[in-house]
């Protein structure tokens, strides 16, 4: 799952997909915005078929995988 | 029977307000508003009243129509942001064109100007009129909260009207979808002073969840879209322009993107304007209107999204 994030991540926002780990923050870290998790969070959602609204706790990339995952068990 | 766009007029008042000026009032920055909204500038309306603006954009649609305000079967107008709850800005507007047809007001928040052709299309099929003037204007400046620096950098102020005719039957088709609630976006009325009234409401300026505006936005705009080309047997490579609500410039680059689309096929000027609300595809259509990138027969896709939560398009023969 990893993998597929980091491939949304560096299609749809244009970031390096070597730089991209599972603690990567997405704010400090990668540097994208409160708008652009939002495109990120609609990207996931139509990848994986379940429905993330914005929420401060998604705050890392473990942080997506781990809600991702919760919502399809 | 339907309706043609036979005239546009815009007006946006002389006070340019930079982003650089606005940092100057709160903490922001040119680099920040232009990455985050795409807005590099915006009008705000020192002397004129929205009705006053609403009037100058009228007369300019009226003089690209050929059309005399005695004519005029129907005046409708949007407005958020008037100077008064009554006389609703369709009235006062009536008033300064020297019109005396009837005049009424809807309220649909940035989608209004698409309710408006909606409701003007009901009266020609109704054959109530042959000229309906359309008009949404907005003194935004007037019902910011200019300390919060989340909207404040985003709105502004303007008019943009049409001058609709029964001579063609050029409005298509077109899909209204309200969701309701105030969770996302919401401009509270003054509450007033009444001694009996217990509850609170927020101040009378526009609040707006940033995350979730987008969010609704892009599937507004991407479904109605959608539906539209749908409902008519058309794809995109048919339309020639898709004239979209300016709200936020990221909100119509990711529609694109989704959209598989390329930007260029939407018409876009917040740059200048900001996000005037129920002017801004008015406005936009007026400019487009006029750049002469337009021919008669083009289709064209009218869109919006906002408060209400409410949105729309529309598809015209141009």
């Amino acid at each position: 799952m990893l993998e597929k994030i980091k491939e949304i991540l560096s299609t749809s926002l244009s970031i390096d997909a070597d730089s991209i780990t599972e603690d990567s923050n997405f704010q400090e870290d990668l540097g994208i915005d409160s708008l652009d998790i939002v495109e990120l969070l609609m990207n996931v959602e139509e990848e994986f078929g379940v429905s993330i609204e914005p929420d401060p706790s998604i705050a890392t990339v473990g942080d997506l995988i781990a809600k991702i995952q919760e919502l399809k068990d | 029977m339907s309706f043609y766009i036979a005239g546009t007029g815009m007006y946006v008042p002389e006070r340019i307000v930079t982003n650089d000026e606005l940092a100057t009032m709160v903490d922001t920055n040119d680099e920040w508003i232009k990455q985050r909204v795409g807005i590099s500038e915006r009008r705000v309306s020192t002397n004129e009243w929205t009705s006053e603006m609403a009037c100058k954009a009228a007369l300019r649609a009226l003089e690209d129509a050929d059309c005399r305000p005695e004519d005029l079967d129907y005046i409708i107008t949007a407005s958020v942001s008037a100077e008064y709850v009554s006389p609703s800005t369709a009235c006062m507007l009536q008033k300064l064109l020297g019109a005396t047809c009837p005049a009424l007001e809807i309220n649909a928040a940035c989608s209004a100007f698409l309710f408006l052709l909606e409701t003007a299309a009901g009266l020609f099929a109704r054959k109530k009129a042959k000229k309906i003037l359309v008009v949404g204007a907005e003194r935004l400046s007037g019902i910011l909260d200019w300390n919060d620096r989340s909207t404040c950098i985003i709105f502004g102020d303007g008019a943009g009207a049409a001058v609709l005719s029964s001579e063609k039957d050029n409005y298509l088709d077109s899909v209204v979808t309200v969701a309701g609630g105030d969770d996302v976006i919401k401009i509270p009325h003054f509450t007033g002073c009444s001694p009996f009234f217990t509850k609170e409401n927020d101040t009378p300026y526009i609040h707006m969840q940033g995350q979730e505006t987008f969010k609704y936005a892009v599937n507004a705009i991407c479904g109605d879209i959608v539906t539209i080309l749908e409902q008519n047997h058309l794809t995109l490579d048919d339309i020639s322009y898709i004239v979209p609500h300016q709200a936020n410039k990221r909100i119509i680059d990711f529609a694109a993107k989704r959209l598989k689309t390329s930007e260029e096929k939407f018409y876009v000027n917040i740059e200048r304007y900001g996000n005037t609300s129920s002017a801004s595809v008015p406005i936009a259509l007026d400019e487009l209107n006029r750049s002469g990138k337009l021919k008669r027969g083009d289709y064209v896709i009218l869109c919006a999204f906002g408060g209400g939560l409410a949105n729309a398009a529309c598809l015209l023969r141009w």
